[in-house]
């Protein structure tokens, strides 16, 4: 999109839609790396919260409590007592226990006993109220051997748990920054502390953010905030500084499942999809990947997901749009307004003195 | 741990049917979904009375200096004398504000760094720079110019009259843009009520500048030379009251943040301030302590509104039901016009919801 703020925009040169090269638009020169990013997928996330914690190691992130008697920051509604990402929370592992009224449910994975996961994962079974628990226990094709049926209890610690009165699924998912394609908080920053790094993330320089708080509320994810203790914004940076020798993010490196894979963003695309295909091809049908799709309203995003449900549920928007999209029509709205507001000025001094 | 000690919770994460715009109706139920009722987009963490406070000062000042300019230019000296010492007072007193908004206070010269057309912030800060120093200017001339002349410099008079003269205009002409561009400010986030706004926003706030600096102008004014006060403040606060009325309803179930709690409460009060004023001053402008009063309450009523306005975006940034409804009208519209809808973002499971 070629427009009036080309000609000043160091950033980047367009607002809206697909953008192969994020890195190149924003000024950085052919030679750059590919882009990188994060895969989420969260069917295989057990919820351990390893990926919090590695981040907040490698980056020094600090405690996000206040004060004492906030220690722990209960949020009483999940086994999640983080809450949300924020200026102290780079990386949050959402818990979701969706507890429904026997039988009411959408059976998990669409019904079908998947009965086995692929990555030597432990098995987890469908609406286990029309069959019995151990119904599965030879995965087709041969593959994993169900570990839960081999559990005294017969698996009640599965990640389904049928009971009398109601049906009870787990979700988990390990949030984290987008780093969208059209990044609201990168455009909004007054100072240019917020930039697109050479691998096409997006990135605060600490030594340059002033506090103003404007990508605060840009961010159609409610991810950057203002850490109160220092007065700037941060967030993840996809550990840049690990990018740059050669290293994967920390919270990739330290999870144990695989569900936070990192890599050249066109690779882990194509992982995604074939994933994706194999979820479906199981009968998996309420999988869908989120941040996907270069045509969204942020033109994609550099971490995206496969989540289990719709991203709401999950506290993301269903359909994130990148605020300056409508920024060109805003300043033209505004322009005519001001030139309304000069004209009214001088139009109150008509006739004269009387 | 909130910035903002307005943040207002959602009482409810499985919202009921909430009715909005006439299309919206038709959905029987705009139920919706979310991560057990928490905000999904964070709210502001501008400072409150500082950010609502520069917006009113800045409007003040965007249309005192007009006023100030056109006032000298027709011969009305206490219209000028009050236009010029409010936009130097609206555009100073709106700067400290906006540096003590700041997180990191010292570092307010980083502003400067860029020119970035696409923050709002940026370019705010491009018009109010030269703003405040060509209005600061004008005001130090209209102290300076009688104190020299009364000492006997007459020439160093009147050519500090003359400069005062031509930073005064220079002011008046970069006004409007002062008075305008913070309805971008606003609209240019994630914050619902405030993006879809942004139509109706600019000229809200135009409305409510012309209102404070009328306003103004019929405070400090004398009942000779001010006429062309009454007449802005009274068209702005039209202006303001029918913008903000037609703002509120085609904002349909985002508008819903001007009609309960602490947003609603201020614009009501906003309202009546501007209505009450308005009144007062076709009534009464030509009694200097009516004109006065009137203009205060014009006053009032213009930064009753961006209190409002602000309390409405928190507000509306605070719930995630202004995220989500909206956001899946917007899919179901666009699988609508699409005849061969993809399932790869959303699977038929929400046979539950």
């Amino acid at each position: 999109m070629t427009n009036v703020f080309d000609a000043f925009s160091g950033a980047a040169t367009s607002l809206t839609g697909p953008l192969p090269d994020p890195s190149t638009d924003a000024g950085w020169s052919a030679e750059h790396p590919k882009r990188v990013g994060f895969f989420t997928d969260t069917s295989v996330c057990i919820g351990c919260k390893a990926c919090e914690v590695a981040c907040k190691e490698w980056n020094l992130v600090p405690d996000d409590g206040t004060d004492a008697s906030d220690t722990y920051r209960l949020t009483g509604m999940s086994y999640d007592n983080t809450g949300d990402l924020g200026s102290s929370t780079w990386r949050h592992v959402a818990f979701i226990e969706d507890v429904r009224p026997h039988g009411s449910a959408t059976p998990a994975h669409g019904g079908q006993q998947t009965g086995f996961l692929p990555e030597g994962l432990p098995a987890v079974y469908g609406n286990g109220s029309s069959s019995p628990r151990d119904a599965v226990t030879e995965p087709p094709g041969g593959g994993t051997v169900d570990l839960l049926a081999l559990l005294p209890d017969g698996g009640a610690h599965g990640q389904q748990t049928p009971d009398d009165e109601r049906d009870v699924r787990w979700l988990m998912a390990s949030d984290v920054c987008k780093h969208c394609t059209h990044a609201g908080c990168l455009d909004v920053c007054p100072t240019g502390a917020l930039f697109r790094t050479e691998f096409g993330t997006v990135v605060v320089q600490d030594d340059i953010c002033n506090g103003c708080g404007y990508c605060v509320p840009s961010c159609p994810y409610g991810v950057i905030d203002v850490r109160e203790s220092d007065g700037g914004a941060h967030k993840c940076t996809l550990c840049y500084d690990r990018l740059g020798e050669g290293l994967e993010p920390a919270c990739a490196k330290a999870c144990p499942t695989k569900s936070i894979q990192f890599g050249d963003l066109d690779e882990l695309q194509a992982a995604a999809d074939a994933r994706l295909a194999e979820l479906h091809s199981r009968g998996v049908h309420e999988a869908r990947l989120y941040g996907r799709d270069p045509d969204d309203g942020v033109g994609g995003d550099g971490a995206f997901f496969l989540l289990l449900d719709e991203p709401e549920v999950y506290g993301m928007p269903p359909d994130p749009v990148v605020t300056t999209r409508d920024l060109p029509e805003m300043w033209r709205n505004a322009a005519l307004t001001a030139v309304g507001l000069g004209a009214a000025v001088v139009a109150a001094f008509w006739g004269g003195r009387r | 741990m909130g910035h903002d000690t307005n943040t207002e919770m959602p009482e409810r994460y499985r919202g009921r049917g909430r009715g909005g715009n006439r299309e919206q109706l038709q959905v029987p139920e705009a139920e919706f979904r979310s991560y057990y009722g928490r905000p999904i987009i964070k709210a502001p963490v501008w400072k409150n009375p500082d950010v609502p406070l520069y917006l009113f000062l800045g409007g003040l000042a965007a249309t005192s200096a007009g006023l100030g300019a056109m006032g000298g230019a027709t011969g009305r000296p206490t219209l000028r004398r009050t236009g010029r010492l409010a936009a130097a007072g609206g555009a100073i007193g709106g700067t400290v504000f906006l540096v003590h908004d700041l997180h990191r206070p010292s570092r307010f010269l980083h502003m400067l760094r860029v020119f970035k057309p696409t923050s709002p912030l940026s370019v705010g800060t491009w018009i109010l720079s030269p703003f405040a120093t060509f209005a600061a200017a004008t005001a130090a001339a209209e102290i300076a110019e009688p104190v020299l002349r009364r000492r006997g410099a007459r020439g160093l008079a009147r050519l500090l009259r003359r400069a005062g003269d031509a930073s005064g205009v220079a002011s008046a002409v970069v006004g409007p843009a002062l008075g305008t561009y913070t309805a971008v400010l606003f609209s240019n986030t994630a914050v619902p009520t405030w993006h879809e706004a942004h139509r109706h926003l600019p000229v809200v706030f135009a409305g409510s500048a012309a209102a404070a600096g009328g306003g103004m102008g019929l405070v400090g004014a004398s009942v000779r030379d001010n006429v062309p006060a009454a007449r802005l403040a009274v068209a702005g606060a039209a202006v303001e009251l029918v913008a903000g009325e037609v703002m509120e309803r085609q904002l349909g179930l985002l508008g819903d943040v001007y009609q309960k709690g602490r947003a609603h409460t201020l614009m009501r009060a906003s309202k009546a301030c501007l209505a009450a004023g308005a009144v007062g001053t076709v009534l009464g402008r030509r009694r200097r302590w009516s004109a006065a009063l009137s203009g205060l309450a014009l006053m009032a009523g213009s930064a009753l509104t961006r209190f409002g306005v602000f309390d409405a975006g928190i507000a509306s940034a605070n719930d995630p039901a202004h995220i989500v409804v909206p956001q899946r009208e917007r899919i179901r519209r666009r699988q609508e016009t699409t005849a061969t809808p993809s399932d790869r973002t959303t699977p038929p499971d929400r046979a539950f919801a």
